[in-house]
């Protein structure tokens, strides 16, 4: 369980600090897209994948096995029942567990393999036909400078447009924004828990953990939550360089690996 | 009865070693022919199981408990003496020795107590090399306390939990041993009955008190560690379950009970606070230290202190009466136990008692906070100001606390000689059941020096000489198929059966504090010939009324607490009427026995060396005979007699 | 005079460990202030007896808190509402008149009720027979000053030996865990010099023990902290824990027992 947390923390924090990119404008966070899927080969980056789904897996493994357990350990429950001293947050990490799952498999059907239906973000022929939202390649671009690869256009998926054609849906970005709490709150038992599973916690150091772990969370509940408030609240757009969607048809010849 | 006491020849300091060298020893690849029962799990009982199946024997223990970790030695608090000298004090095993037998007000035996206090250090090596944490220096030394008025410090202890250490490093050896298959632990089980085989101890018939089930356990020797027998007056510092059946039971099967006269009095005690109350809880004795007693001079003023009309605080420094400091000007609030607890029920039988029952004195702080300030006083006594208030309410800085006296240690036991073994071959008896080491009065942190002693290095060789000298062909002969365990588990169902019967009015419990109310009044602090006589006559017709208007609700089959008390009261009935008697015979004062017509001008006690220098051992002749007493003379060669004074 | 209370009790009443138990109203008046709670329930056994029904049967034994006998969970907290306190050493003034009392036996697989409030603890036994000792045969020890030991770790095994066994741990955790029983009492040997020999075994045995017992696992909640009347510290449960990832790591490499 502590383990699995810990590669999963870490994970959202790196994911976390990734997304806020889009603060910093469209070509630089889609040039960080397309670094991610550019660092190691196509089936290094699955491995990546396989290796994070299976780190949840192993979560949920854990955490089923870990329920099942405690509930045989105490078939009949009091009558009565007080809580002295545990967090809300530790007691609750079963719902906000399987709600988080439930908010991961539609974040990847989502934003990674872009198979919600009417949210497909890369139909972009289509797109302009039914008029729905153009999700198109754009040139990479670096410090400024559009990157050349064999004297063409190294073109990239536009991240910044399909997180803000995705979180321009009211719903969606509730979902978000809840979920990212409810992480924050999974996150505020979760981060000091592990290391007191692992045995490097004790009195002195649970309680500079539970405070780093409340800050643990909240920073990554406002890291997260800030960006759907902010296509909700028109801070973020569009990329604006649309224009360059005209010369999609032809830089076609250079593709992007991840949409294969 | 045969009294001898087996004493080894040969200069004091090596009779133990002279005796260890001299007994049998048992073939290890034979020892585990032999079988051993242990009653009772304390810190006689446990490290005696623990010790005898290291050695190799089967052996099978029997506590009361829902586990052997409980029993009472947990509740000790102050510490464990031994003579380590480690604080380079002047102690000494001589020193220990005769600090023991002083206190003891010369009424114990020399050579048991001088052994006491010869593997007194070998207990602390080994309670520390088994992992109990004794309280440490910075340096990582052991850290040791002066206790009890002793001039020198060599008690130890961890915290004011010392017995709840001493006891887990005991259960803990037990259960390595139970882990390994050579203890068998039988929790929930009471000893009922002995058995006897051709003159000799070879089993217990008990009572599975979870499921009722009576059984029958075959031994080559029973060794009974079941403690004291405080209980019988109700009241007392004792655990609930505390009782005096196993050595009573024993006792009717012929082993001789000695001085079961001699029982301490705790001074500093919580009062009583109504009669609703089951137990009386002890402060430490260290708050005399700082403490001021007292009670008002007026009966009067008492009077509206127990109305809640004045406030003790108020109460001028002239209408005071530090009686300690007034009679006693050396030791003053320092006297020892049995001084101070015969003071404070003087001052409340004048009538100048407080607490809501006129059972109290104050022990006041006032002038301790106002010389140290509060602060010093809550780091030394902060856990039990806390305690005190946790129970009463008040809070000790402001308002004087108030104690009172109470039953918490008996000195007297089952008559054992100098292998622990008792008039009854083959049947030993350890820690507080035997009456072996503290004479009429019991000094501080010396309970659980005896308790370990007894049962990590005197037992595991003494029981081991006995069954040397029996044969190995006498190994396992004995099973429970012996028509004796027949007879002796009829024998236990019927007076099963027969509570059950009676179907009377009245329940366990108050049988057992009208009988603690008998004892507590006439065989208590002070006691007199015609009260004694009195009270003598009031137990039997208790005994008669037991058996005919008791009332036992439920059934034998399972959990009956109701049952369980009926047992332990009926022989509680019988047991205080000996005890009065012991008294009654025993005519002079010494330690823990006061009789007021043996004391001196000033109402101190007065011991008569010449006539009763000896250990009262009684034998059981019948139910409505009269005991026969027996006499073991204390021989000092190594003390001389005098008279303890603290003036 | 002390005050007094009229109470209303709903006590767990089961006959034996095979039948089904329920719950049972009653009355007890007139309990001064100044009881404990055990002594109010023995007012209430006495009122029973006095109709001829069986009093309500309950672990109990020295009545100051050390033993670690009494076990029963008042108004949901195991040993009632007071902090550091077990249920002999709660006393009645922390009640008030004509409150309603629910008393209800620990609560977990490894516990079955015997009867009443009375549950059977010997898990907590077995778990210290498979390893929760330091072996030294009697007569086999060194001078007891011969391993200095610093203050602070006799200190900190002290914290740790301080649990009295009663489970109240495992009573007030939500997964029935007795985590915080066998990490006090691992942790107070396995720190200290004389324990280290046996300290990989010890632990694994102990783990492997408490596991084959059917607690529930640790989700490091820290109700068992908060129930304890020794407050024992959730540091002993993080010394198992890491004392139990070391001895696994070594016994992978070289079985260690």
């Amino acid at each position: 369980m502590a383990l699995s947390g810990l590669t999963l923390v870490l994970f959202v924090m790196g994911h976390m600090l990734g997304n806020l990119q889009i603060f910093l404008g469209p070509d630089v966070i889609n040039a960080y897209a397309y670094k991610l899927h550019h660092l190691l080969p196509s089936s290094a980056l699955w491995a990546v994948r396989l290796v994070l789904l299976g780190t949840i897996a192993v979560h949920l493994w854990a955490a089923v096995t870990l329920t099942l357990d405690n509930r045989k350990a105490r078939p009949h429950s009091y009558q009565e029942d007080k809580v002295v001293q545990a967090s809300y947050s530790s007691r609750t990490m079963r719902m906000s567990g399987i709600i988080l799952l439930a908010f991961i498999i539609f974040h990847i059907a989502h934003f990674t393999v872009r198979a919600v239906p009417g949210m497909q973000y890369e139909s972009e022929i289509e797109s302009k036909e039914s008029g729905r939202l153009e999700m198109v390649k754009v040139p990479l671009v670096k410090n400024g400078e559009v990157v050349l690869k064999n004297g063409h256009e190294v073109t990239t998926f536009n991240v910044n447009d399909m997180m803000v054609a995705g979180f321009k849906v009211w719903w969606v970005s509730a979902f978000y924004i809840i979920a990212t709490g409810l992480l924050c709150m999974h996150l505020t038992h979760g981060f000091s828990s592990m290391f007191q599973s692992v045995g490097l916690r004790n009195g002195l150091w649970r309680k500079r953990l539970d405070r780093a772990a409340h800050a643990y969370g909240w920073v990554v509940f406002l890291g997260f939550a800030i960006i759907p408030i902010s296509v909700m609240t028109g801070l973020l757009k569009m990329d604006s360089t649309g224009g360059l969607v005209s010369q999609v048809g032809e830089t076609a010849a250079i593709t992007d690996s991840f949409e294969k | 009865m045969n009294l001898d006491s087996k004493i080894p020849e040969g200069p004091l300091s090596e009779k133990w070693s002279s005796h260890k060298f001299n007994m049998k020893l048992v073939n290890p690849s034979n020892r585990r022919k032999y079988s051993v029962i242990v009653v009772g799990s304390g810190l006689a009982g446990g490290a005696a199981a623990a010790s005898l199946a290291e050695q190799g024997y089967n052996v099978s223990c029997f506590c009361y408990q829902d586990s052997p970790r409980r029993a009472h030695s947990i509740a000790a608090q102050g510490g464990i003496n031994a003579s380590k000298n480690y604080q380079n004090d002047g102690d000494s095993v001589h020193r220990l020795f005769y600090d023991t037998v002083k206190g003891g007000d010369y009424r114990a035996r020399e050579a048991n107590v001088y052994r006491l206090a010869e593997v007194s250090s070998d207990i602390i090596d080994q309670c520390v090399a088994n992992g109990v944490p004794f309280a440490r220096e910075y340096g990582g030394l052991l850290a040791n306390r002066s206790f009890g008025g002793a001039q020198v410090s060599r008690t130890f202890y961890a915290r004011g939990q010392t017995g709840q250490q001493l006891l887990l490093g005991a259960y803990s050896a037990l259960s390595k041993q139970i882990g390994l298959g050579k203890v068998k632990m039988f929790n929930r089980h009471e000893m009922l009955d002995l058995v006897k085989v051709d003159g000799h101890a070879k089993g217990i018939i008990v009572r599975n008190m979870a499921t009722g089930e009576l059984t029958r356990h075959a031994s080559d020797a029973v060794v009974l560690a079941t403690g004291g027998y405080g209980n019988v007056f109700f009241l007392s510092t004792n655990a609930q379950g505390c009782n005096v059946t196993a050595a009573y039971r024993a006792h009717k099967r012929g082993a001789g009970m000695a001085n079961p006269c001699y029982t301490q009095i705790h001074p500093t005690c919580i009062p009583v606070h109504g009669d609703k109350q089951s137990k009386l809880t002890l402060m430490s004795e260290s708050l005399r230290n700082d403490g001021r007693i007292w009670a008002p001079k007026d009966a009067e003023v008492a009077a509206m202190i127990r109305k809640g009309e004045t406030d003790p605080n108020t109460v001028a420094e002239d209408d005071r009466d530090y009686y300690l400091e007034r009679k006693y000007p050396s030791f003053g609030n320092l006297a020892p136990r049995d001084i101070s607890s015969r003071a404070a029920k003087e001052a409340c039988d004048e009538g100048r008692g407080v607490a809501s029952t006129g059972l109290g004195v104050f022990l006041d702080f006032r002038d301790a906070i106002k010389r140290d300030g509060q602060k010093t006083i809550k780091e030394r006594y902060g856990n039990l100001f806390d305690m005190y208030q946790c129970i009463t309410g008040d809070n000790p800085y402001e308002t004087p606390m108030m104690i009172f006296p109470a039953v918490h240690y008996t000195m007297g036991g089952l008559w054992v000689d100098y292998n622990l073994q008792s008039t009854i071959p083959g049947m030993f008896v350890g820690g507080e059941a035997n009456f072996s080491d503290h004479g009429a009065n019991r000094l501080g942190a010396s309970a659980l020096m005896q308790g370990l002693s007894d049962g990590y290095f005197i037992l595991p060789y003494t029981v081991g000489n006995y069954l040397g000298e029996q044969g190995v062909a006498t190994a396992g002969k004995v099973t429970t198929e012996h028509p004796a365990f027949a007879e002796v588990e009829a024998n236990v169902k019927a007076r099963i059966d027969k509570f059950l019967a009676i179907g009377g009015t009245e329940s366990p419990r108050s049988f057992h504090k009208r009988l603690g109310h008998i004892i507590w009044e006439q065989c208590g602090m002070a006691r007199s010939k015609e009260g004694l006589e009195g009270a003598i006559k009031d137990l039997q017709a208790l005994r008669k009324e037991f058996w005919t208007n008791l009332r036992v609700v439920g059934d034998a089959d399972g959990i009956n607490p109701e049952l369980e008390r009926a047992g332990r009261v009926a022989d509680f009935i019988e047991f205080g009427e000996l005890m009065c008697r012991d008294a009654l015979m025993r005519e002079e004062s010494c330690g823990g026995h006061f009789r007021v017509e043996h004391q001196t001008e000033d109402g101190e006690a007065l011991r008569d060396d010449e006539n009763f220098a000896f250990a009262g051992v009684w034998e059981y002749m019948g139910d409505d005979v009269e005991p026969q007493l027996h006499k073991e003379s204390l021989i000092y060669e190594n003390v001389k007699l005098a008279t303890r004074s603290y003036k | 005079m002390e005050k007094t209370m009229d109470l209303t009790l709903k006590v767990w009443r089961q006959k034996s460990a095979n039948s089904t138990g329920t719950f049972e109203t009653y009355g007890v008046k007139d309990v001064s202030e100044g009881s404990s709670f055990l002594e109010m329930l023995d007012t209430l056994s006495e009122d029973l007896v006095e109709k001829g029904k069986e009093p309500v049967a309950f672990d109990h034994d020295c009545r100051e808190g050390i033993c670690g006998s009494c076990s029963m969970t008042i108004n949901g907290i195991p040993h009632g509402p007071e902090k550091a306190t077990t249920a002999c050493q709660l006393h009645m003034r922390h009640f008030h008149d004509g409150q309603t009392i629910t008393i209800e036996p620990w609560r977990a697989k490894p516990f079955p009720v015997i009867k009443d409030l009375v549950v059977d603890r010997s898990p907590f036994d077995r778990i210290i027979q498979s390893g929760g000792f330091i072996t030294s045969r009697a007569g086999s020890a060194v001078d007891a000053n011969a391993i200095p030991i610093n203050k602070a770790t006799a200190d900190y095994a002290m914290d740790a030996a301080a649990c009295i066994g009663c489970g109240a741990c495992v009573a007030a955790c939500p997964n029935a865990s007795a985590m915080l029983f066998t990490g006090a009492k691992a942790s107070h040997m396995n720190s200290l010099p004389q324990g280290k020999a046996e300290k990989d075994r010890r632990t694994l045995a102990m783990v492997t023990t408490m596991d084959g017992e059917g607690f529930g696992g640790c989700t490091n909640v820290g109700e068992c902290e908060a129930a304890c009347p020794k407050s024992i510290s959730l540091d002993m449960i993080a010394q198992l824990n890491r004392d139990y990832a070391t001895a696994q790591l070594k016994n992978f490499f070289k079985p260690v027992a």
